[in-house]
């Protein structure tokens, strides 16, 4: 158990979940982030598939990494997360119907997410089954927590709601207060992503050095 | 890179042996996890379709699991008609005749006859093009065949905060009790926001998303049109 958890592991998991954040600091994947964060339920179930999807294709890469011909190396990595991506689609389909067409063809686009190439390429290569299961699993959590704070910023401010719930009081409403419509924008969320990350950086400075 | 068996992982042969041993134990296992969820998948696009038809029939805001029950309630049967108005499908099943028809036929023609509160209403399909992709929607029509009952639109990737607004109430209710058709022989439709003229055939645009309002429009009146027999049958 020892090895399981060792420092690198750990590190592996933790890392990308914030100083390392695959959004925040690589700036990796954020298309789909500015696109499925006008509510959070969305944003969180895109999150939480990225983050089956990066660690899975993590674990089956480094399982199968010396025997990949080096020269189809990106094939292969892309043919295992297209497969991937397309039976998480389908699960979302038969159990999460109306997240899925929220979603629509953001979860196809998947397989192009710059962090789950990026991460192949760049650790499960080169790394045991395990390791790599962790770092896509922080990678993927990473993406997750980002989007989830995005999405529940535009959702407050956008339709005065978490998750569907309305919770800004119809009070606030009949004194005046409108929901801002620039939230559910796209150009919004770039923005707020923006603010996210001057945040984030802004909190790790000390750390970085 | 390192190579376990002794195998030379370069060459051509076992890049080519490799590449296909791989695609088919990939081709097996979607094809297998498609079998398994396909039931499933196909009853939530059932159960979707059904809630949109009964939210143009003014029924809103059903869960899930009542969805089924009050379709079967209300839908009498989903007829499929030819261009003449003739029957061509009873539809008593409900859901088999009229329901299977594909969007993009514009031959075979369903009508969704329901009873709601005793009164009858006819529900017809409609499909068109948005701004950015696919619109669709039903109209529901009063047994006159002169007034609208209700509507429900819906889309795939029209602009979010603007043309996407036609999935809401506030657009869609707008179409309660509008005559069918206009003097000059056209049907119900949408103008630009702000340019009604007369508020009895025309529905208000939705500000920004002009070229969505104009799509639903030419939706509404390329569908209507091909039910022209149906609707002058008294």
């Amino acid at each position: 158990m020892s090895t399981l958890f060792s420092k690198e592991n750990k590190e592996a998991f933790t890392k990308p979940l914030n100083l390392d954040n695959p959004i925040a600091v690589q700036v990796l994947g954020i298309c789909s982030s500015l696109a499925v964060t006008s509510q959070l339920k969305p944003a969180l179930v895109m999150g939480i598939s990225v983050a089956i999807i990066t660690a899975f294709s993590n674990l089956v890469i480094s399982l199968i990494r010396n025997t990949i011909p080096n020269r189809v190396r990106i094939i292969v990595q892309l043919v295992v997360v297209a497969a991937l991506v397309t039976i998480v689609s389908m699960f979302l389909k038969a159990y999460l119907y109306d997240v899925s067409v929220q979603l629509s063809v953001y979860v196809g686009l998947i397989i192009t997410n710059c962090i789950l190439m990026g991460r192949l390429e760049a650790f499960a290569m080169n790394h045991t089954p395990w390791a790599s299961f962790l770092d896509g699993l922080g990678n993927g959590f990473g993406y997750a927590i980002i989007l989830a704070i995005v999405g529940a910023i535009r959702e407050i401010l956008g339709a005065g709601s978490i998750l569907g719930f309305q919770i800004l009081p119809q009070g606030l409403y009949d004194a005046g207060y409108m929901n801002n419509g620039m939230m559910v924008m796209p150009a919004m969320a770039l923005i707020l992503l923006g603010c996210v990350i001057w945040v984030h950086r802004s909190i790790n400075k000390e750390e970085k050095k | 890179m390192e190579n376990k068996k002794g195998l030379n992982t370069n060459g051509n042969g076992y890049i080519l042996v490799y590449s296909a041993v791989l695609v088919v134990v990939v081709a097996f296992l979607l094809a297998f996890v498609y079998a398994v969820l396909k039931p499933k998948s196909d009853a939530n696009v059932e159960m979707d379709k059904k809630h949109q038809i009964l939210a143009a029939l003014n029924i809103r805001g059903l869960e899930n699991d009542q969805i089924a029950d009050k379709y079967a309630a209300v839908i009498v049967k989903d007829e499929v008609i030819d261009v003449n108005g003739k029957v061509i499908k009873d539809g008593s099943s409900k859901d088999k005749d009229g329901f299977m028809v594909d969007r993009s036929d514009t031959t075979n023609l369903p009508v969704y006859i329901c009873k709601v509160d005793g009164a009858t209403k006819y529900v017809v399909p409609l499909s068109g093009k948005g701004l950015w992709g696919p619109i669709w929607g039903y109209i529901a029509i009063n047994e006159d065949k002169q007034t609208v009952y209700g509507a429900y639109f819906n889309h795939e990737s029209e602009t979010a905060g603007l043309g996407a607004l036609i999935v809401e109430d506030k657009f869609q209710l707008e179409f309660n009790g509008k005559q069918l058709r206009t003097s000059d022989g056209k049907f119900v439709g949408v103008v630009k926001n702000g340019t009604v003229k007369d508020a009895s055939t025309q529905c208000d645009g939705i500000s920004g998303a002009t070229k969505t309002s104009v799509g639903v429009n030419n939706m509404l009146q390329d569908c209507l049109k091909r039910y022209k027999a149906f609707l002058n049958t008294k």
